[in-house]
């Protein structure tokens, strides 16, 4: 993976800096809930093209399907219904998947040495060849969305089709999705189209639209327009304040500097899970909707 | 369509009712969330369920299913009543000047001619007064009592808001609140799109609530312009090329018509055909009748096909009785088909009442199915348990399965609803033996003309005189068939034909379909053409593919132009006259050099030249529609005439005698079933997909928390739904998003149905929805009553 | 194949029709470290629509092999085609999925039979299956062909088979099946349309 390397932004328990980043345009995702239809079109382009097929499933009740996030399936539709104040249904659906944070928590919580990847478009990526399994990065995820694979015992989650990206197309469920729900460009051509929808859902009576691109993860690859935005966690309880997690932090700020490479890993994720337990609890609670 | 899917981004407001197009055509949808953002246009959904349409509207109503012409009666009534009319529209391009006989009149729900024995209307009265010339006459005034604006009004007054809502249980300030929106649209430069599908079509009235809206179409004037008309989205990719092609038993290609028992000589057929004008100037198109016909029979039988022999008049069948799937699998079941076909159709699991249907091919001698899938219906002889209970041993019908092709391993054209006729290039062969469709239909063929030319038989001429001028007769490619299709002309060098202009009655022309005249032109094949430059702006892109008519993308669109020929709204014009010719973004619906003053009227199929508010004998049910309740109700009267039984029910729907005990009462059934889509699944198809198996595996069954609540029902329980023709068992999903309505001060509850399960598939197996349906259709069409019946649901 | 150039009037999507993806991250010679490598390189494009509902979306098909002699294709992925003007490179859950249609583990392969009172299907070849379906055909075709009816018109119909069409077919496949079926007397018939 060497070559990779030259526009790789950081990797996971690795303190010596990448060679020479260069500044390459960062790109993200922008999901607008208003136009979103729940046709899961974004879940079948995502398992087509990265040739993954989840299991077939039964019906639990709900439109759902599968009911949540594997490694089979990197992305799922959610589905809530909502009844307003002033008596009005609404269906919120959202499609969940891995936000491409600035600030990765899975990355920043990961021991294994290159396993996590935040390339300098803004892609974080698991490069399953060096993942061994120890499940911190869902841990250390505030949106709870890496997944191990029963079969390989790895962590999987959506790569925002950098294959695609790579060759100059874009994501595989923004191409397919049919109303231009998901949008993909540059992070800045997305903040600009962001402006304009919500602008029209203020017209249209949603005094509280607004964008997702929360700063306790430094901003996402992968931002929401919510036609709510005071309220995210209704669409099916996305994290109203993400923040990463204390034990991510006392791993960054304190633990990392101290380690090397030298520091053999069976060591490393010892202390580091004797320090979790705590923190790890009351941040869920924070995040929960 | 009359418009097209690009076209819908041009609507100011935007109307689904009787369609749910966010699920069952998400890409054509993309162009309705394209006008919110650049138009600012409005989107409205009126529906039995919150679907994944309303989940994206600016404005929701609950409506009761089967109760859509007591909806927009009441529109039409709000239309006239506020005078939300385009007055120069409705004066010069409809009906409602023109004088009805005076015999005509409806009382009781019931129209002048019923007939009860037959079930059917003599539709004498349902006509025009016509004058010494042969003209209608016309009242430009519209002050006369049997003129259509006055007929019209008197018709739809009764269609009150509160009548309107204790029908429909649509609450009157939603309703009223709709009608608001749509009257918004009656001024030039505000348009209204209406998008349907099965949701209108799929009742005992589902003709009826598609005309009701063509002609809120025609009074607001949105009919012709662009952003608007009556947009049928149409199911199948190439159900519109099929549906041209006209592969049912009383048409030939093109909308023409197999001859019948009435038509003694190839005159009479041609005179009974060709109609004449019934206002001076005007087009009258189908007076070109016998150059269509002339041309197909060329087309058909070539050389064999001469002045002499009526151009092999002869040769055709004349058809005897009804050829739709009901009347079919009637026919069938009482033992009057031997042999049948089934071209990629699954016919046990999409036609009405399944148990009807298995009895019905069992009693075939022989039954051939062409399919790429296994379907149900190759397999109904099959035990597979509860989900088929059938004996086998018992069965005596041979079934043939012929392995066929799909679209991605064969060339050639689909027609999509907005009539764009586009070509496919194969990318690879089939897999295994598998054959494409045309080759396994010609190869039969040639089998049997071979066995009639060695041994003879019953009338062997039109068999062995059958053109045949294909390179390969076993395997005619589809661009040689597509130039058939076309069309050319028989003399000189035989060049292909550039449109239907050209055709002859003579038999100097062939052409298999007059509509796709010049789709493969002398310039080659247009409906491959690749070009999207769409220089107006309005999404016309008339360089790719080619539609109907003469590559027209909008229907009608001399009525985008008031009288004098100017566009009713400049910014969205489609076409215009220019003080010579007719020219714009679209090839013109009119004569090129046809000057306003003229008066040539745009609807140019019609004798008359205009719209039909009335709508004369065209449907069997009536010239207006009329509310009726469906087959089977939870209601014990129309409220529109509660004292005449006989009119509860659509009067003129056929019924058979067979049938009268499978029809369920409230008392045991007394929920309204609804089947339908889901947007992760295509019909019976997609549960072999494996992808779209995840997406949704399992079979199941919606209904409201108030319902669910009533029978102890909770998300993810085991019911049985079962009406009075069989049961299906699934998974419930307990919702908001189905309200219980307030019908006429009771409650009623709906159970949703979805359709796309079988016991076949990669999917969960399921029982076949179509075991609940009632065997009734439509009175014109016969489109089976799939939206609204009765059931009961019990916790299985 | 026919291919123009892709003309782009007007993008749907506000102001990103003009930006190069290209430039977002990778340059090309970075594409080869990829962890999964790019699996369209080199694979054949044909343009096709999808065959399900009536929007018609065009798709652009991806098979393996370049269509030499000795090579035999497969579709190895779908998606859609950004210059039809409908989807504009959109496809829907169902689209999304043709690959597993196209590849369905349930897909036929050859004709079968199932004789009278059989609980099995039995594979026959090609020419069986056309010779048996024909001779039932003749048999019925010459016992029920009706050519008069009682007043003497001719009306040379044959009313004991019936057939419907497929609303999925090629207009190529549904105008042949017509000219054939009334060229046999066939008059029941009906199509997909109509339900």
């Amino acid at each position: 993976m060497k070559e990779q390397s030259l526009n790789i932004e950081r990797r996971s328990a690795t303190t010596t800096p990448s060679p020479g980043v260069r500044h390459t345009v960062e790109v993200a995702k922008l999901i607008d809930i208003s136009k979103c239809i729940g046709c899961k079109a974004c879940q079948a382009a995502c398992m087509e093209w990265n040739d993954i097929r989840d299991k077939i499933g039964t019906c639990e009740g709900t439109y759902a399907n599968p009911a949540d996030l594997s490694a089979g399936s990197w992305t799922v539709m959610r589905y809530a219904e909502v009844e307003t104040k002033d008596g009005r249904l609404e269906w919120l659906m959202r499609k969940d998947g891995c936000m491409h944070c600035a600030d990765p928590g899975c990355l920043k919580s990961c021991p294994a040495p290159g396993a996590i990847v935040q390339h300098s478009n803004g892609i974080v990526n698991f490069q399953q060849e060096n993942c061994t399994g120890c499940g911190y990065c869902i841990t250390g995820c505030p949106f709870n969305i890496p997944r191990l694979s029963p079969d390989d015992h790895k962590a999987y989650k959506c790569t925002l089709c950098s294959d695609r990206i790579a060759t100059g197309m874009e994501p595989a469920c923004a191409k397919a999705c049919p109303t231009g729900a998901i949008m993909f460009g540059s992070k800045k051509a997305m903040l600009h189209h962001a402006e304009g929808r919500i602008t029209d859902l203020k017209e249209r009576g949603y005094r509280q639209a607004g964008l997702y691109n929360p700063a306790g993860v430094g901003g996402t690859h992968v931002m929401y327009v919510l036609p709510h935005a005071d309220t995210p966690e209704l669409y099916s309880g996305l994290a109203k304040d993400p923040q990463l997690s204390t034990l991510v932090l006392f791993w960054k700020g304190i633990a990392k500097p101290l380690m090397g490479y030298s520091l053999g890993l069976a060591v490393l994720t010892g202390i580091f899970h004797y320090v979790t337990v705590g923190p790890n609890e009351a941040d869920e609670d924070e995040t929960e909707e | 369509m009359t418009n097209h899917w690009v076209d819908i981004k041009n609507a100011d407001l935007i109307l689904i009712m009787g369609g749910n197009a966010a699920e069952a055509h998400p890409c054509g949808f993309k162009w309705v969330t394209e006008a919110k953002a650049h138009r600012k246009a409005k989107l409205v959904v009126v529906d039995p369920r919150f679907t994944r349409s309303a989940a994206v509207a600016d404005y929701y109503a609950p409506i009761r299913s089967g109760t859509d012409i007591a909806f927009l009666g009441g529109v039409i009534n709000y239309l006239v009543t506020n005078d939300k009319i385009l007055h120069e529209y409705v004066q010069a391009y409809t009906n409602a000047t023109f004088l009805v006989n005076p015999d005509f009149n409806f009382a009781e729900g019931m129209f002048s001619g019923y007939d009860a024995e037959t079930r059917s209307y003599d539709t004498a009265t349902w006509s025009y007064q016509l004058g010494a010339d042969g003209y209608a006459k016309i009242d430009e005034t519209m002050q006369d009592p049997n003129c259509v604006m006055q007929l019209m009004k008197k018709h739809f007054s009764r269609y009150t808001p509160e009548l309107v809502s204790r029908i429909t249980g649509t609450p009157v300030e939603q309703f009223l609140t709709i009608c608001e929106m749509i009257g918004s649209t009656a001024v030039p430069d505000r348009v209204m799109t209406s998008m349907y599908a099965l949701g209108w079509t799929q009742h005992s009235v589902g003709s009826e609530n598609i005309r009701c809206m063509a002609m809120i179409q025609l009074l607001l004037g949105n009919i012709g312009v662009a952003g608007g008309g009556i947009n049928a989205l149409r199911g199948h990719c190439n159900v519109q090329g099929i549906t041209d092609m006209c592969l049912f038993g009383e048409s030939l290609p093109g909308y023409m018509k197999l001859p019948t028992e009435s038509d003694a000589s190839f005159g009479d057929y041609l005179t009974r055909m060709t109609p004449k004008p019934l206002r001076p100037n005007q087009i009258n198109y189908w007076s070109n009748y016998p150059k269509f016909f002339v041309s197909l029979m060329k087309a058909w039988y070539g050389e064999a096909a001469t002045k002499d022999n009526n151009f092999g008049f002869d040769l055709l069948p004349k058809i005897k009785g009804p050829s739709d799937a009901l009347a079919i699998f009637e026919r069938m079941y009482q033992g009057e088909i031997n042999g049948f076909f089934c071209q990629g159709y699954n016919p046990l699991a999409a036609v009405a009442n399944k148990k009807k249907v298995s009895t019905a091919l069992a009693k075939l001698k022989y039954l051939v199915v062409i399919d790429p899938l296994p379907t149900e219906t190759s397999e109904f002889w099959k035990n597979h348990g509860v989900l088929n209970d059938v004996d086998p041993a018992a069965i005596q019908t041979e079934v043939f399965r012929l392995s066929s092709t799909l679209f991605a391993e064969e060339d050639g054209s689909y027609t999509n609803s907005g009539r764009v006729i586009q070509w496919l290039w194969k990318a690879v062969d089939g897999p295994g033996e598998s054959k494409g469709d045309v080759e396994i239909v010609s190869r039969i063929y040639l089998k049997l003309r071979e066995m009639y030319a060695k041994e003879g038989g019953a009338y062997p001429d039109p068999v062995l005189q059958l053109s045949w001028p294909y390179s390969i007769p076993e395997q005619p490619s589809s661009t040689e068939l597509a130039r058939e299709i076309s069309g050319r002309a028989l003399t000189g060098d035989g060049e292909q034909l550039s449109g239907f202009g050209q055709l002859k009655d003579d038999g100097s022309t062939a052409c298999g379909n007059w509509l796709y005249c010049g789709m493969w032109s002398p310039a080659g094949n247009l409906a491959a053409r690749r070009d999207n430059s769409d220089p107006s702006g309005l999404g016309q892109t008339l360089n790719w593919g080619f539609a109907w008519p003469a590559n027209r993308r909008i229907l009608y669109n001399r009525a985008s132009c008031d009288v004098a020929g100017n566009p009713w709204d400049p910014s969205r014009m489609v076409i215009k006259w220019n003080g010579s010719k007719w020219v714009g973004n679209d090839i013109p619906d009119m004569r090129l050099n046809a000057r306003p003053e003229e008066m040539v009227m745009p609807f140019i199929m019609h004798q008359e030249g205009v719209g039909r508010l009335f709508g004369l004998n065209k449907l069997k049910d009536g010239p207006f529609p009329e509310h009726y309740e469906p087959f089977e109700s939870p209601l014990a009267k129309n409220l529109m005439h509660p004292d005449n039984p006989e009119s509860k029910c659509n009067p003129a729907v056929r019924i058979f005698m067979g049938d009268l005990d499978s029809f369920g009462k409230p008392d045991k059934f007394p929920y309204v079933g609804t089947t339908y889509r889901l947007t992760e699944h295509y019909h019976f198809w997609t549960k072999h997909s494996r992808i779209n198996a995840i997406l949704q595996p399992e079979q199941f069954v919606e209904i409201g928390e108030e319902l669910a609540k009533e029978k102890g029902l909770k998300d993810g329980d085991k019911v049985i739904v079962s009406s009075n023709r069989g049961h299906v068992k699934a998974v419930a999903v307990v919702t908001k998003r189905i309200k219980t309505m307030d019908v006429d001060g009771r409650k009623v509850h709906t159970v949703g149905i979805p359709i796309h399960w079988g016991f076949m598939g990669l999917a969960k197996n399921g029982y076949i929805t179509n075991t609940l349906t009632p065997y009734v259709g439509d009175a014109t069409a016969q489109t089976p009553e799939f939206k609204a019946f009765l059931v009961n649901i019990e916790k299985a | 194949m026919q291919v123009t150039r892709r003309q782009f009037c007007k993008i749907c999507a506000a102001g990103l029709g003009g930006s190069s993806l290209g430039v977002m991250g990778y340059s090309p010679d970075e594409v080869l470290a990829q962890a999964h490598a790019f699996k369209l390189s080199r694979a054949t494009e044909t343009r096709s629509n999808c065959p399900y509902c009536s929007v018609s979306c065009g798709v652009l098909i991806y098979s393996l092999g370049d269509n030499a002699k000795n090579a035999k294709s497969e579709i190895i992925h779908l998606e859609g085609d950004p210059d039809n003007p409908v989807n504009r490179g959109t496809l829907c859950p169902k689209g999304a999925g043709l690959l597993d249609m196209i590849q369905s583990p349930n897909r036929l392969n050859y004709p079968e039979v199932r004789e009278p009172g059989s609980n099995e299907w039995k594979r026959i070849s090609w020419d069986q299956a056309f010779t048996r379906i024909a001779a039932h055909m003749k048999a019925d075709r010459d016992t029920n062909f009706v050519t008069e009816n009682s007043t003497g018109l001719k009306v040379n119909r044959w009313p004991t088979v019936g057939f419907l069409a497929s609303s999925s077919a090629f207009n190529e496949v549904g105008y042949i099946s017509h000219k054939i079926l009334r060229g046999l007397g066939v008059v029941t018939i009906d199509t997909q349309a109509r339900i």
